[in-house]
């Protein structure tokens, strides 16, 4: 319960006035609580655990992390070289 | 691009800038279950430098409930008239005597829910039978579990009620890294907490004890990335709290659900299965809600706790052993007939090194 794995937001409803939808785990799809990530669209990719999203992904964040690693990449491949 | 954070090449580009920079020995705690399995399913625990030692810490609440309220939640799944709730993998922890399977075989209602809010559809539909709901878990499942109760008291369902064993990363923290025995020198912050907690609570943990910390996430690469955050710090005598999982986590986490927790719950000491009191380390009902507590709607008496003589669980979450340091290690205790906690659930160590290391 505690592996809370990222699922892409595809369905967002409203249930007795509180933010729900549907998330696509690599083709299943489970209905998740959407109240605490209202920021995240159709789309999206949230982090869920136990039907709950506690987080929305950033793929902004992604990219910078991405990036900074691709920094130590060419150094390693300078210092080889 | 979060196919990227499992990319072979870039976990290999992080592990050797760990390489290059780790001059002496080190030992960080992963106290995320979740993080101790992938780290031995990805075998990154091979890959890293011999001198990088990975101390796998108490964060699997299926392993740290305690004997008591399993017990208790036992007990009550016996009742007649009671259907009995959990997450799977709560239901071969074995009790003093037996354990939550053997009460289904029993005869006894127990059902496997994927979240709490499952619960309380199952109370809906049962309106002349009392669904209790074991709600285990660190603050990852605490949002999940408190919106159950507000759920069933606006649609005014009375015959629902939980069974809570919240428990809480940052005081385990300071129980670990006060003990006299303590070896850790780093941490990986685990990710999915601190996204919902954030990780300001973590700052003074770090300066109080000089022990940095990086708040880590479930991929290979983010682990492997979480543990250069911590060796680069280490060796360059750094105390911070870095974030190596922004993608996912802010450092003030996420306030809507740390306000859902906070309506719910309050804070309160707690039992930890093999590591005993921690003060203030676990989440209870708040009084406003006392009429959802399990403990208070089923008085369970004379719970009469005993322990296996020969698991050496209590010292695995403390960090003090490896699984495989046990005599009983893969022999008296499997999955399939375990003896304590640790070897049942998907978060515990032993589970993980039957799993992916038994013969290391």
């Amino acid at each position: 319960m505690c592996l809370g794995i990222p699922g892409k937001i595809i369905e967002i409803t409203t249930q007795e006035g509180t933010r729900m939808g549907k998330v696509d785990f690599n083709g299943v799809e489970l209905e998740v609580c959407l109240e605490a990530t209202p920021e995240a669209n159709l789309g999206d990719y949230v982090i869920v655990h136990a039907g709950f999203a506690i987080s929305a992904l950033s793929e902004a964040e992604a990219k910078e992390t991405l990036d900074l690693l691709a920094q130590i990449e060419s150094l390693q491949e300078e210092s080889e070289s | 691009m979060l196919d990227r954070f499992r990319d072979k090449d870039l976990v290999q580009a992080a592990l050797a800038e760990i390489h290059k920079i780790t001059t002496r020995p080190w030992a960080i705690m992963e106290i995320c279950g979740g993080q101790t399995h992938a780290i031995m399913q990805y075998g990154l625990n091979d890959l890293l430098p011999k001198q990088i030692e990975l101390i796998h810490g108490p964060g699997c609440p299926v392993c740290v409930t305690s004997l008591e309220l399993v017990d208790k939640a036992i007990a009550i799944a016996s009742r007649e008239n009671v259907i009995f709730t959990s997450y799977g993998d709560m239901l071969r922890v074995p009790g003093s005597q037996q354990d939550l399977f053997s009460v289904k075989a029993a005869g006894g209602d127990v059902r496997v829910v994927y979240s709490a809010i499952e619960a309380v559809r199952i109370a809906e539909q049962n309106p002349d039978k009392e669904v209790v709901f074991f709600g285990i878990g660190f603050e990852t499942t605490a949002p999940a579990n408190a919106v159950s109760v507000v759920k069933a008291r606006k649609q005014g369902i009375r015959n629902y009620s939980m069974l809570v064993s919240h428990v809480c990363v940052p005081p385990a923290m300071h129980a670990i890294l006060g003990s006299p025995n303590n070896r850790v020198q780093g941490f990986l912050a685990a990710g999915h907490v601190c996204a919902v907690m954030g990780y300001e609570d973590y700052e003074p943990i770090a300066q109080q004890y000089g022990v940095p910390m990086a708040v880590t996430g479930f991929e290979p690469l983010d682990l492997t990335l979480g543990i250069l955050d911590t060796v680069r710090m280490l060796e360059k005598g750094e105390v911070k709290v870095v974030n190596a999982y922004s993608r996912a986590v802010t450092r003030e986490g996420n306030r809507i659900a740390q306000q859902i927790i906070a309506d719910v719950f309050e804070p309160c000491d707690r039992q930890w299965r093999g590591i005993g009191l921690i003060p203030m380390s676990g989440w209870k009902l708040r009084t406003d809600y006392v009429d959802y507590d399990a403990e208070l709607k089923f008085q369970v008496q004379d719970i009469q706790t005993k322990e296996s003589e020969v698991c050496i669980s209590g010292l695995i979450l403390q960090g003090l052993k490896k699984p495989n340091q046990c005599p009983a290690f893969g022999t008296l205790c499997t999955p399939q007939n375990p003896l304590g906690a640790t070897m049942v659930s998907s978060e515990g160590a032993c589970s993980a090194y039957y799993r992916y290391a038994r013969d290391a």
